[in-house]
């Protein structure tokens, strides 16, 4: 290690700090409101923490709002899409990063197209499409089209991830006597988990977010997602900015344990040691 | 054990072709080792008796079996990969025992069968160790740990210690050696280091260009190489190479450029007058005498490599090589006397082949 002049370090650290603080100021203003009370929302001016904080907008949200209800319908739509595209994309990507075979440059190109498209195009559609299936309002329709939307993605993401895995492996391992497939789960697949972890944590988040399609295809409060079900804080004539932040808050919390979960794999350098290093 | 017949073997990628009709019977329990540059297809021929590539046209057969269209794994052949290939998220006991887990070998028994191998090849105090906590030395041993463990039909070696440095090669290839005289194992082994094939092979097959281009033993390819190509490949330093045309006479002569001429002992299986290469090994060049037969060279540089000297010389034009271990060679200059030793010469014709 070279040192540095001790300036320049804490000029290093506080530049990282900076941005830190430029970066989560959002959140933090996220919950300064959430435990704000009421009456002092708009009456103290602009301050970084209110002279009285309380847990009532959380009291309320949970309580008396169809909250929990959006919290369970996207928790069951998030992780479903996360578990069906992980899946999905980790056979298609180890299909792309080892097989040879007839249309695969047709089908990636195919693949990447379907990136290309705004998706406010695509609502209508859609819509046309689930509506005499009877998938419209309903969770089921949400997960197939999110995982239609994630896949092609999460299929590049996890090819990336195969690519860097040497052959040799799962050539040793089907001298060893394995089949191919038996190779990618017992050899390539445990050696895959920082970028499955990845994959996971990218669809879940991107579906915990959604909010365009859950809009267009789901009416009424019992089947909502929760970035849906914020808007129900938005009325005809106000806004009630404490409860909506609260539930915000609230539903931080999930992606939050998510992230903390998988952390573990995805710095972690799994392949190390397996062929010449 | 088993051998191993390669009759008429293929390989084409597209319409690129990179094997050329080879043929080859190993012998069971013989130890054969593939040589040639970059390129010549000798990793290409052992993928395809592992099971790795398929083959164009041929058939390959393992104990008298073909197996053309076997996968890998019903094969029974064993391979030590040149990257070592090993799980990384598995222990060396894991690693090891991974095949006979495949083959739902019973717990006490691959218990036993590891713990052979491990103390056969030193590993016993890293068992429980990941491959990541290795040195390249070990995990090369794991790796042959790994095929021993099978008792397969066949070694298959694709260029194993080209990842290790030159003092833990020499260790390695000995141990190879040793493993290979207790087990008896047919084997083959890739490689592009002559030194390696010449110590380690019954047989070897020098290959150039997916053709091959000699079999033999490596006594063989030294003494008598069948073409330009092998005379070059094999001994080190190289082969020295004069273009010339041989001239009957009285005294048949080899001419070269610059209007020298070599005295032979008698004349070659060569027309007259015909282009041809004359050979000989640098460790094979007398540096003393007096006479006809002498020639005087030009000393150019000198290396010493402490094992003996190499005198870097010219005739004429032509450059050359000379090994010896007098070291009054070491102060060299000038000119100094050599003789071209007659039973030490090998010929050429301009197709390359010996004659």
């Amino acid at each position: 290690m070279r040192t540095r002049p001790a300036l320049l370090n804490v000029a290093h650290r506080l530049a990282i700090l900076a941005y830190i603080a430029f970066a989560l100021f959002p959140l933090f203003w996220l919950l300064k409101v959430a435990v704000t009370p009421n009456d002092l929302l708009y009456t103290e001016g602009v301050r970084l923490w209110p002279s009285r904080a309380s847990l009532e907008h959380f009291d309320f949200v949970l309580r008396h709002s169809a909250f929990p209800v959006f919290f369970r319908n996207s928790l069951i739509v998030s992780g479903s899409t996360a578990v069906v595209v992980t899946i999905l994309s980790s056979l298609s990507g180890y299909a792309l990063s080892r097989f040879r075979f007839r249309g695969k440059y047709w089908l990636v190109t195919l693949m990447l197209l379907t990136q290309m498209f705004p998706l406010v195009m695509l609502v209508a559609p859609i819509f046309k499409i689930l509506s005499p299936l009877g998938l419209t309002n309903s969770l089921t329709g949400l997960v197939i089209v999110y995982t239609a939307f994630n896949v092609p993605f999460a299929t590049f993401l996890m090819q990336s991830f195969f690519d860097g895995i040497p052959k040799d492996l799962e050539e040793a391992a089907m001298i060893d006597g394995a089949t191919q497939f038996v190779a990618f789960r017992q050899i390539i697949l445990p050696l895959t988990l920082p970028g499955i972890a990845a994959t996971l944590g990218f669809v879940f988040t991107a579906a915990w977010s959604e909010l365009l399609f859950s809009l267009m295809l789901i009416s009424g409060n019992e089947q909502a997602t929760f970035p849906v079900g914020l808007l129900s804080f938005v009325s005809k004539f106000s806004v009630d900015f404490g409860q909506m932040m609260a539930a915000g808050v609230l539903a931080l919390i999930p992606a939050c344990l998510f992230f903390l979960l998988i952390q573990r794999y995805l710095v972690q350098g799994l392949t190390a040691g397996a062929v010449k290093g | 054990m088993a051998s191993i017949d390669i009759a008429n073997i293929q390989k084409s990628y597209g319409i690129h072709p990179v094997l050329h009709d080879v043929d080859l019977k190993i012998r069971d329990g013989e130890f054969v080792v593939l040589v040639g540059p970059s390129g010549c297809g000798k990793s290409t021929l052992l993928r395809m008796i592992a099971g790795l590539e398929s083959v164009t046209a041929g058939e390959i057969r393992i104990a008298g079996k073909r197996v053309n269209e076997l996968a890998p794994k019903d094969r029974d052949i064993a391979m030590v990969f040149q990257s070592y290939a090993l799980y990384p998220h598995m222990s060396v006991a894991r690693n090891m025992s991974y095949s006979l887990r495949l083959r739902k070998t019973a717990k006490d028994r691959i218990t036993t069968i590891v713990a052979g191998a491990a103390a056969k090849l030193g590993l016993e105090p890293l068992m429980e160790r990941r491959p990541r906590a290795l040195s390249g030395g070990q995990r090369q041993r794991v790796a042959m740990g790994r095929a021993i463990v099978r008792q397969p039909k066949a070694f298959l070696f694709d260029e194993p210690l080209s990842n290790l440095d030159a003092r833990l090669r020499e260790q390695m290839r000995a141990e190879i050696k040793k493993l290979h005289r207790d087990l008896r194992a047919t084997s083959i082994y890739v490689t592009h280091d002559q030194i390696e094939a010449m110590t380690l092979a019954d047989r070897i097959v020098a290959m150039n260009g997916g053709v091959v281009q000699q079999v033999g033993s490596p006594l063989d390819l030294y003494d008598r190489p069948a073409n330009l190509f092998v005379a070059g490949f094999i001994g080190s330093p190289g082969m020295n190479f004069f273009e010339g045309t041989c001239r009957a006479g009285e005294r048949p002569m080899f001419h070269i450029a610059g209007d020298i001429a070599i005295p032979l002992d008698a004349s070659p299986p060569l027309a007259n007058d015909a282009k041809a290469t004359l050979g000989i090994r640098p460790e094979h060049i007398v540096l003393a005498g007096h006479g006809p037969e002498t020639l005087l060279a030009t000393v150019d540089l000198v290396e010493p490599t402490g094992f003996g000297i190499i005198l870097h010389l010219s005739l004429g034009r032509s450059g050359f090589k000379a090994f010896t271990n007098d070291r009054s060679f070491l102060t060299a200059s000038g000119t100094i006397p050599v003789h071209f030793p007659a039973h030490s010469l090998h010929f050429f014709d301009s197709e390359g082949s010996r004659v």
